[in-house]
């Protein structure tokens, strides 16, 4: 069943603080990974296979390079499950 | 040597204890770091040998769970080891150009290299880590401790068995006295306490098999001897030119006075019995000490406590030293520690450094019936060193054939 954004959200965030320890709260939708939490791409793939795992989507790596802030990430997750 | 090479700083993570003083203390007092292994894996896997010693203090309470997570548990140690040395000689200003680390490793990042295999196998290539190979090289912790520090003047590992951070030390003294770095961090570290390693070991006939007593197992010298005794943790020194160490006013331990490096070309992993390298290599670490071998009082012996190698290693001091053996205080720190691969170098150079200062050899325990055939004055409880200046050697030796030596001076 699909997540609501919210919780899509919170998950993420969650992923984040344990990849980089960032705060969560910190993890916000304009966020961008790289500008605004400095998240290098080594981090940012292993955020994306653990969000796959979390989420059960799949998210081709032609696609991180388009999810640019964590909004990007969250609208292509919720809409990936459909 | 052109200029003196000073220790203005020591740190370490072993089975003894979570820093040096811990593990100095314990040491002194005769404890055993060798314990059973509680994994599940020694069952699963029917491991012959179900014991080690292994890190006092788990790398986990140190580092923050970020730096755990992109650093190999070899790289955790020598980051933990390398910053409590930094902190020891007083987080020393120094230009990150004139900075330099020679930090090894024996094995390097086996945990991450074979986590990773079975991941692949059980979940597939995307699910690979991408830092896997970051965590599992083995200048890992050597680039590890250099971004910590800021080091910008050469970050190299030397690899060499089990001599490999005896090598490693010894390298930093041609860094020192190229009059291009001021300071280095120098030591090793292992993690090897994996299922792999242990089988591998133990299929070569190296560990010792006391499962029913791990405390007693690691017994250098002793006739009822089987091998060794597998150990993790780091070893960490600050190394600088007694010119920049003065300078800014930093205590000093001892004088790094001689490194030498030298090989058998014998057999892949049996000493040359004659130990006509081992030899070699402690006479040009004395000669590089413009030392003479009665300046020699202690000896942190390599000593694993297996049975070929202690005799070797006492053919070549016998071959040194004469008579004057009969006269140094000769001490096998891994009857406590068991042995730390890549970290062994490390850690038993700190030991002898703390024997100089403290002018107090460490003892060696579980020596019940001292082998006939190497009739070495044994510490077996702590023992004071005369006064005066005094001179201490360090040895390690590595499966390829390898003999490193390094040789300490007391300082005033």
């Amino acid at each position: 069943m699909a997540l609501a954004q919210s919780e899509v959200l919170a998950g993420l965030a969650e992923i984040v603080n344990d990849e980089t320890g960032i705060a969560t709260e910190a993890v916000q939708l304009e966020k961008s990974f790289t500008d605004d939490l400095d998240i290098d791409s080594i981090s940012m793939m292993t955020i994306v296979v653990n969000a796959e795992d979390k989420f059960g989507v799949k998210i081709p790596d032609e696609e991180v390079k388009n999810l640019i802030t964590v909004g990007d990430a969250v609208s292509f997750i919720t809409a990936a499950q459909g | 040597m052109s200029s003196k090479i000073v220790v203005t700083g020591v740190g370490a993570t072993t089975p003894l204890g979570g820093d040096v003083q811990s593990t100095w203390r314990a040491l002194l007092a005769g404890e055993s770091g060798i314990s059973t292994l509680e994994q599940e894996w020694v069952a699963r896997y029917e491991i012959p040998v179900t014991f080690a010693g292994q890190a006092k203090v788990p790398a986990s309470e140190v580092l923050t769970p970020q730096e755990a997570k992109r650093l190999d548990p070899s790289s955790q140690f020598a980051l933990i080891a390398a910053r409590e040395a930094w902190a020891d000689a007083g987080s020393p200003e120094v230009q990150p150009e004139r900075l330099a680390v020679e930090y090894a490793t024996g094995i390097g990042g086996v945990w991450t290299l074979l986590d990773a295999f079975d991941t692949l196998k059980e979940r597939g290539p995307r699910r690979v880590l991408p830092m896997t190979v970051p965590m599992l090289m083995p200048n890992g912790p050597a680039a590890a401790i250099g971004m910590d520090i800021a080091a910008r003047g050469g970050v190299r590992t030397a690899v060499s068995a089990c001599a490999s951070s005896t090598e490693a030390i010894a390298n930093a003294i041609t860094r020192l006295q190229s009059g291009e770095i001021d300071v280095v961090v120098a030591g090793g570290c292992e993690a090897g306490i994996h299922p792999l390693p242990i089988a591998a070991f133990a299929a070569m006939h190296a560990l010792s098999r006391n499962n029913e007593n791990p405390a007693a197992a690691s017994r250098p010298y002793d006739t009822a001897r089987d091998g060794f005794v597998m150990g993790e943790g780091a070893g960490a020194l600050v190394l600088e030119t007694e010119e920049h160490a003065l300078a800014r006013g930093a205590k000093i331990y001892a004088e790094l006075v001689g490194g030498s490096v030298t090989s058998d070309a014998h057999h892949i992993t049996a000493p040359d019995p004659e130990g006509t390298g081992a030899a070699r290599a402690v006479l040009a670490a004395l000669k590089q000490a413009n030392a003479k071998i009665e300046d020699v009082v202690h000896i942190n012996a390599h000593a694993t406590s297996t049975p070929v190698g202690d005799i070797a290693e006492y053919t070549a001091l016998r071959r040194v030293f004469g008579d004057h053996l009969d006269k140094i205080a000769v001490s096998a720190t891994k009857s406590s520690t068991g042995h730390l691969l890549g970290g062994a170098g490390a850690i038993e150079a700190i030991f002898t450094i703390l024997a100089l200062k403290e002018r107090t050899a460490p003892p060696t325990i579980n020596l019940d019936n001292q082998d006939p055939a190497i009739p070495l004055d044994v510490v077996v409880s702590p023992r004071k060193l005369p006064d005066g200046p005094i001179l201490a050697i360090s040895n390690s030796f590595g499966f390829g054939g390898h003999n490193a030596v390094i040789a300490f001076r007391s300082y005033n």
